[in-house]
């Protein structure tokens, strides 16, 4: 999908706040205490624009941990759990579609 | 911002003139129209003349004046914008300038080495932090594979110079080292 | 294959301990990652979807037995056991960490391996053909070329912040196996009327968002003046490349903007300044160089010994992969032989570390030590004895190297695309190993004929889509992955961009896409052996769009 890096900001969902971690590149998610997370059901959720500004600002502010903070959109399940919003999203939380070579 | 030349923080003795401004006594640092402008009248100045010259216009433009000139400042709007390392070795290696060469702008320790070989010999530091890798640099490299305005020997002279005569005999290296 | 002495060392050395450094200064903070990230991309390394990323050079596609063995254990070490060769004969690593870096890249380093400047806007790897130095149609081995090239634009002080990236590739055929025509510096080794040798020079060449095939501006540039002549293109780049757009910055579009002629004029004005001065490449120079490339001691064979005959006539499997994926050697008695990375299923380009070491052990026994890496993701070996071809492919059968579809239907050249790349718009992946799947008989792929499919994942066209037989592009539309198909596309001496087919197609039609204009193909070629290109050519891309479209 286009790199979210590369559009402005705009809600159109519920949202979380997701980055790199800048020791290993791994994905993470900004929780609500303000801890970054490898586990995406402990990601903080905002639903208005100007939550997301304020997540997505305070994690900006911390570049030690995570690197290129953004917006990335989930989707609610009927059953109220989240899942990631498109499916890049859900490649960077799942990993590869593919087998990797040798596993 | 601090500026560094020759391994040390010196205070800048050039005064920076706004175009329109009486010229003090004493070194001044004219931006670019305004020094092509007065170049006649400047010649007539003892004292050093500086030029702070933008980085996308031709060094050929300036090269006339150049004995009239002891400073020339040329700039680093981001680091990643590298048209002044061309400009600076086109002035000293093309056109012999041989006065100070000051890098200004967005100017950090991780390029030292580039602005350096480029032909830079003074440093308009931007992080206080930096300034100890400008006044005592680690000494990284020291071996460059390129000519350049820093006069080191490149590595493809070097390894002539290394033998006597130039054999083309196989180096000591066994294959199997990798 | 080139020998690294006392200052090629040290330089890769010295770079390591620079890398250390600033890392631990990323990490600690002093070094923000606005700051960092040039650094870290002028030694290959990129922050991906999931991970880090770490792209080795491999200066013009070789490497030695040692150097292979050396990725293998960096792939077991630092990564998840593999590793990917890329359109640009490097390897991609996917799963480093950053602060185990320095640690895998001294491992490299003590192989001579690296990866500077296989990133950021500066002089990437220099590639040439992966038969360089055997093949029958050279001039003369173009590497010893591109390593004077490689010395001279690495680390350079003045283009290490140029607009944008800067790929040069260098042949020596007249038949290109380097893509030299999408490249931002083509150069082509000729003889002139004189009998002399030198370079014909193209300009502005590349893919992605405008491609454009590169133009000559220099017809026959002596020896003597390659350095100096690539400095001035490299200075007139840098001084009026754009930077005001990203997307609008490559020589390309300078060489675009001005017309060849008169970006061609700006060249030499600043070459005349230049060019007799210690960039003038003396023989001497070029000597040295050409000394470290070490060259194997054939010996005096014949061609078709009997080892090879026997088997050949007795062995179907055999002969089928004979037929396939060995080719002529410049010396009696050799061969050179293709290692296809693309096993039915599997994806494109990736090796194992079991691989790559069992593979470093096969060349050290049948090919002087030396392995080639193919822009089009395949492997090669370029020093092996006709009698020992048998033996050798048993060897690779059992690795997994063997399989007979070099250059055909199911040799796809794909991008990581969106299952590793941050860039990327689609997957590209999983479509190259389901067209494998489909296209997984031999004996149809023959039929088929010599036929190239390039993926891209988005636009910046790592997987070379423009110039592939069938390319294809990933674009978003709507949240959902489609891809734009084109047709006619070659990367050689007659280089072309392909030509779009229609409306792009969804994800889960794309493949039947492709199928149907293989079948389209075979219905209209006039002949069996008219290849697919030659085809599409002939009748152009209308009657193909017809046939895919008529249903859809």
């Amino acid at each position: 999908m286009t790199s979210p890096l590369e559009r402005k900001l705009k809600i159109a969902g519920p949202v979380v706040i997701t980055a790199n971690r800048l020791s290993d590149g791994a994905v993470v998610y900004r929780a609500a205490s303000g801890e970054w997370t490898t586990q995406f059901t402990r990601a903080a959720v905002a639903t208005t624009a100007p939550t997301a500004a304020e997540l997505l600002t305070a994690a900006n502010a911390d570049g030690l941990i995570a690197v290129g903070a953004y917006v990335a959109p989930v989707t609610r399940e009927p059953d109220g759990g989240l899942r990631p919003g498109n499916l890049r999203e859900s490649i960077r939380m799942n990993g590869p579609t593919i087998a990797l070579p040798g596993h | 911002m601090q500026l560094v030349k020759a391994n040390r923080v010196i205070a800048d003795r050039y005064q920076r003139v706004l175009d329109d401004a009486g010229l003090p006594d004493g070194p001044i640092l004219l931006q670019a129209e305004r020094f092509l402008a007065d170049s006649a009248e400047l010649a007539a100045r003892a004292a050093p003349v500086g030029v702070v010259w933008p980085n996308n216009r031709k060094v050929a433009d300036l090269a006339p004046h150049l004995d009239r000139l002891a400073l020339i400042v040329l700039g680093f709007p981001t680091f990643k914008d590298g048209r002044a390392y061309s400009q600076a070795r086109q002035l000293r290696e093309q056109c012999g300038f041989q006065g100070e060469l000051r890098a200004s702008g967005d100017v950090l320790r991780d390029q030292y080495l580039f602005l350096v070989r480029a032909g830079f010999d003074a440093f308009e530091v931007r992080k206080d932090a930096d300034v100890a890798a400008f006044v005592d640099p680690p000494a990284r490299y020291s071996v460059f594979y390129q000519p350049a305005g820093d006069t080191r020997a490149s590595a493809l002279r070097r390894r002539l110079d290394g033998r006597r005569d130039a054999d083309t005999s196989m180096p000591a290296l066994q294959a199997a080292d990798f | 294959m080139y020998l690294y002495d006392d200052f090629d060392k040290q330089l890769v050395d010295e770079r390591v301990a620079e890398f250390r450094d600033q890392v631990a200064r990323r990490l600690s903070g002093a070094l923000t990652e606005d700051e960092f990230k040039p650094l870290r991309l002028m030694n290959g390394v990129y922050l991906q979807l999931h991970a880090y990323m770490l792209r080795v050079a491999i200066p013009y596609g070789t490497l030695s037995s040692a150097q292979l063995r050396t990725l293998a254990s960096v792939a077991r070490r630092f990564d998840k056991g593999y590793g990917h060769f890329t359109t640009r004969q490097n390897l991609q690593f996917n799963w480093i960490k950053l602060e185990q870096l320095p640690a895998a890249m001294a491992d490299l380093a003590s192989a001579g391996l690296h990866g500077m400047q296989t990133s950021g806007n500066c002089v990437r790897n220099i590639t040439t053909d992966h038969w360089a130095g055997v093949a029958p149609d050279e001039i003369e081995d173009p590497r010893i070329w591109a390593e004077i090239v490689r010395q001279h634009s690495t680390m350079h002080p003045e283009f290490s912040f140029l607009p944008r990236k800067f790929k040069i590739a260098i042949t020596a055929s007249a038949h290109d196996r380097a893509a030299i025509k999408v490249h931002d510096i083509g150069l082509r080794m000729l003889r002139n009327g004189a009998g002399e040798t030198g370079f014909e020079v193209s300009v502005g060449g590349g893919l992605g968002r405008t491609p454009f095939l590169g133009k000559t501006i220099k017809p026959f540039l002596p020896k003597r003046d390659l350095l100096s002549y690539v400095e001035a293109i490299l200075r007139v780049y840098n001084q009026y490349g754009r930077r005001d757009n990203i997307y609008k910055a490559r020589i390309k579009i300078l060489v675009h903007e001005l017309g060849a002629e008169k970006f061609g004029r700006d060249v030499d004005a600043e070459w005349q300044k230049i060019k007799d001065g210690v960039l003038a490449l003396d023989p001497a120079v070029v000597a040295n160089v050409a000394a470290r490339f070490r060259y194997p001691d054939y010996q005096d064979l014949k061609d078709s010994p009997a080892e090879l005959t026997e088997a050949r006539a007795t062995d179907a499997e055999f002969a089928a992969w004979l037929g396939n994926a060995v080719a002529n050697h410049k010396m009696p008695g050799y061969a050179i032989v293709t290692l296809s990375l693309k096993p039915e299923g599997a994806p494109p380009g990736d090796a194992t570390a079991g691989q790559m070491d069992a593979l470093a052990d096969l060349a050290e026994r049948y090919s002087f030590g030396e392995i080639r890496v193919n822009h089009e993701q395949n492997l090669t070996l370029p020093h092996v004895a006709q009698r020992d071809l048998p033996a050798l492919w048993r060897a690779l059968g059992a690795i997994g190297l063997a399989t007979p579809n070099v250059g055909l239907v199911s040799d796809i050249i794909s991008c990581p695309g969106l299952d590793y790349c941050s860039l990327a718009n689609t997957r590209s992946i999983p479509v190259a190993q389901e067209l494998s799947r489909r296209f997984a008989n031999l004996g149809a792929q023959r039929g088929i004929g010599r036929l190239h499919i390039n993926i891209s994942g988005c636009i910046n066209a790592c997987g070379h889509h423009h110039v592939g037989h069938i390319g294809l592009l990933g674009v978003e539309k709507n949240g959902e992955e489609f891809f734009q198909v084109t047709l006619g596309g070659r990367s050689d001496e007659k280089a072309e961009l392909g030509a779009l087919l229609g409306p792009a197609v969804p994800y889960n039609e794309v493949a039947d896409v492709v199928e149907d204009v293989v079948s389209a193909y075979i219905e209209l070629r006039e002949r069996p052996d008219e290849l697919f290109l030659d085809t599409v050519k002939r009748i152009g891309v209308e009657p193909f769009k017809e046939r895919v479209y008529a249903t859809r």
